[in-house]
């Protein structure tokens, strides 16, 4: 079986698009993606249609919960007030350009979507099956924690961080961090990232880099007035907010 | 003890359900610090013993039994962690097993032992964060707070370890000394050599020996239940503490009687009702001491 995996969108309809194609080509028979399709980037009914025309099976997000139900906020978790600024702003932008007519369906997407496939159970979830927004993070992330929260899955995808990573589990199951197709990992990279499944493939999880018209999606975001901050990480790969809740570990990897 | 401003009996604080547990914290050290800072919490200081140090084994055992509890993260404090005489072997222990935070304030940290938080960081797949305090920009705005010559201490103790490649996290608390802005804050940090600089400003806790130095809580929260997302992000709904004289619901309030709540982790799992007058710092200044 091949399958694809997308993370957070955050509105990077561009990327989306892109990533859609690739997985296709890669002969994906089956394209999931694990929730948050607004923040962050322009234009959010753009992406939510991608997926509802491309009849993509998605996850709730905490942002996909907020916006979906007007909540206050999003629901990130961060705990930073610069952070939370930031937040605020595309929050703010993202609840006004998304279509009512798209609200209901972000506000009744499932927390959870599952799969068997030659006797392994997958499951989905956008932060832990525990908590729509628990950071999942490679390095804050103990082995049996993830052992717990896989439950009786033998794989378990989620997103949330932004940061792609898998680990197999001294019992033998799997955790895989998908990514998100709606920034860049913080690697002084523009490419943005997903988890593609071949279940023929040795390993059978691959994460995929996949390039697409940043300059376009930035130019975009200036024209949208979003933040200038937002738009230097698409153009420049590295992460300028968010940054509070990363580990130490991750932090070090990045540039701010 | 100390002055302790409880709830009367007949009438109840809100209540926390425990969610499960995400931080386990371990008082290494008890009470004792190498200093006596004059806003500390918890009353600690050189001579400090109310709070014993736990044997390396005791802190083992807390570290066995969070995770099997499935514990997300470990925090040692103090006191000054760096005091334990065997802390090299159980920050290995705990990086064995899960990201560890060591609450600090930064003095100990001398060449070798800098050197050798770099390896055990290395070493682990999981995350060490160092979480140093400082009270300032200055030694003027420092040390009246912390000590006299504790800043430039401090300072060159954070410098270290960024030389040593790790990020340490200055935390201060908001006390009336610091006007400071963050960006002035995190400018200073950098300016000091640390990559990717984070600074964690703490609100005042009013017990211990700063309830002594100012004031403590008048006011006294009532029943009325929690904002659900208040009550799931408090400390002690999904952390708890060990020290060498049990369990206790959260770091701040280990001096208290009333707060221990069980022998061990396991039979502290379970919700509270928040009687204490610390409590409001959480529940009204959104105190969290998490990183
Ligand atoms: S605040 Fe920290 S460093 Fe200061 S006396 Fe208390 S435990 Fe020691
Ligand atoms: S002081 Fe804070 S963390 Fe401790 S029991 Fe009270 S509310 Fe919970
Ligand atoms: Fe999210």
């Amino acid at each position: 079986m091949r399958a694809a995996f997308f993370g957070g969108v955050y509105s990077n309809w561009l990327a989306l698009e892109q990533a859609l194609r690739d997985a296709r080509q890669r002969g994906a028979e089956a394209i999931y993606c694990l929730g948050d399709l607004g923040a962050f980037g322009p234009h959010p009914d753009r992406s939510i249609e991608l997926l509802r025309e491309g009849g993509v099976p998605t996850v709730q997000g905490n942002y996909d919960d907020s916006v979906g139900n007007d909540r206050p906020d999003c629901g990130c978790g961060y705990t930073d007030p610069r952070d939370n600024h930031y937040a605020r702003i595309s929050y703010a932008y993202t609840q006004e350009k998304t279509s009512s007519a798209h609200k209901p369906w972000l506000a009744t997407l499932p927390h959870k979507l599952a799969f068997e496939n030659a006797g392994l159970r997958y499951s989905m979830v956008h932060g832990s099956p525990r908590q729509q927004n628990e950071f999942l993070w490679e390095t804050a992330s103990p082995d049996h924690l993830l052992e717990r929260l896989c439950g009786d899955a033998d794989v378990l995808l989620c997103t949330h961080t932004g940061l792609h990573w898998q680990r197999t589990l001294p019992s033998g199951k799997r955790v895989v961090n998908v990514g998100a197709l709606g920034r860049p990992a913080n690697d002084g990279r523009t490419c943005v990232w997903y988890a593609f499944l071949d279940t023929e493939a040795e390993e059978p999880f691959a994460f995929i880099p996949v390039s697409y018209d940043h300059q376009r999606l930035a130019r975009e975001m200036r024209e949208e007035k979003l933040p200038d901050e937002f738009v230097e990480t698409v153009l420049t790969g590295w992460w300028t907010t968010c940054l509070e809740v990363l580990p130490a570990k991750e932090r070090l990897k990045g540039r701010f | 003890m100390t002055g302790l401003v409880q709830l009367q009996s007949n009438r109840a604080g809100p209540s926390v359900r425990f969610r499960w547990l995400d931080a386990l914290w371990i008082q290494v050290t008890g009470t004792l610090c190498n200093i006596a800072c004059l806003h500390c919490f918890i009353s600690c200081g050189p001579k400090a013993t109310q709070v014993p140090m736990m044997s390396a084994e005791e802190i083992e055992r807390a570290l066995s039994d969070g995770r099997d509890l499935g514990m997300r993260q470990v925090y040692f404090t103090g006191g000054e962690p760096f005091l334990h005489p065997e802390l090299r072997r159980v920050v290995r222990g705990a990086l064995a097993i899960a990201p560890l935070t060591i609450i600090t304030n930064g003095l100990l940290i001398d060449e070798a032992t800098a050197g050798w938080l770099a390896e055990e960081s290395a070493a682990s797949r999981y995350s060490l964060d160092l979480r140093v305090s400082l009270d300032g920009m200055t030694a003027a705005q420092n040390d009246p707070v912390r000590g006299r010559g504790t800043f430039d201490l401090i300072v060159e103790s954070l410098a270290r370890l960024a030389r040593h490649g790790l990020s340490p996290v200055v935390t201060v608390v908001e006390h009336e000394q610091v006007e400071s802005s963050r960006t002035l804050f995190l400018d200073f940090v950098r300016g000091l050599g640390i990559r990717q600089p984070r600074v964690k400003f703490l609100p005042l806790l009013r017990i211990g020996r700063e309830e002594r130095r100012t004031h403590g809580y008048e006011e006294i929260m009532n029943d009325v239940p929690l904002l659900p997302e208040v009550e799931a992000s408090l400390l002690c709904a999904s952390g708890r503490i060990v020290t060498a004289q049990g369990v206790y619901t959260c770091p701040i309030l280990i001096e208290h009687a009333t707060a221990r709540i069980s022998d061990s982790l396991a039979g502290a799992q379970r919700d509270l009702q928040l009687s204490w007058a610390a409590c409001q710092t959480c529940v009204l200044d959104g105190l969290r001491c998490n990183t």
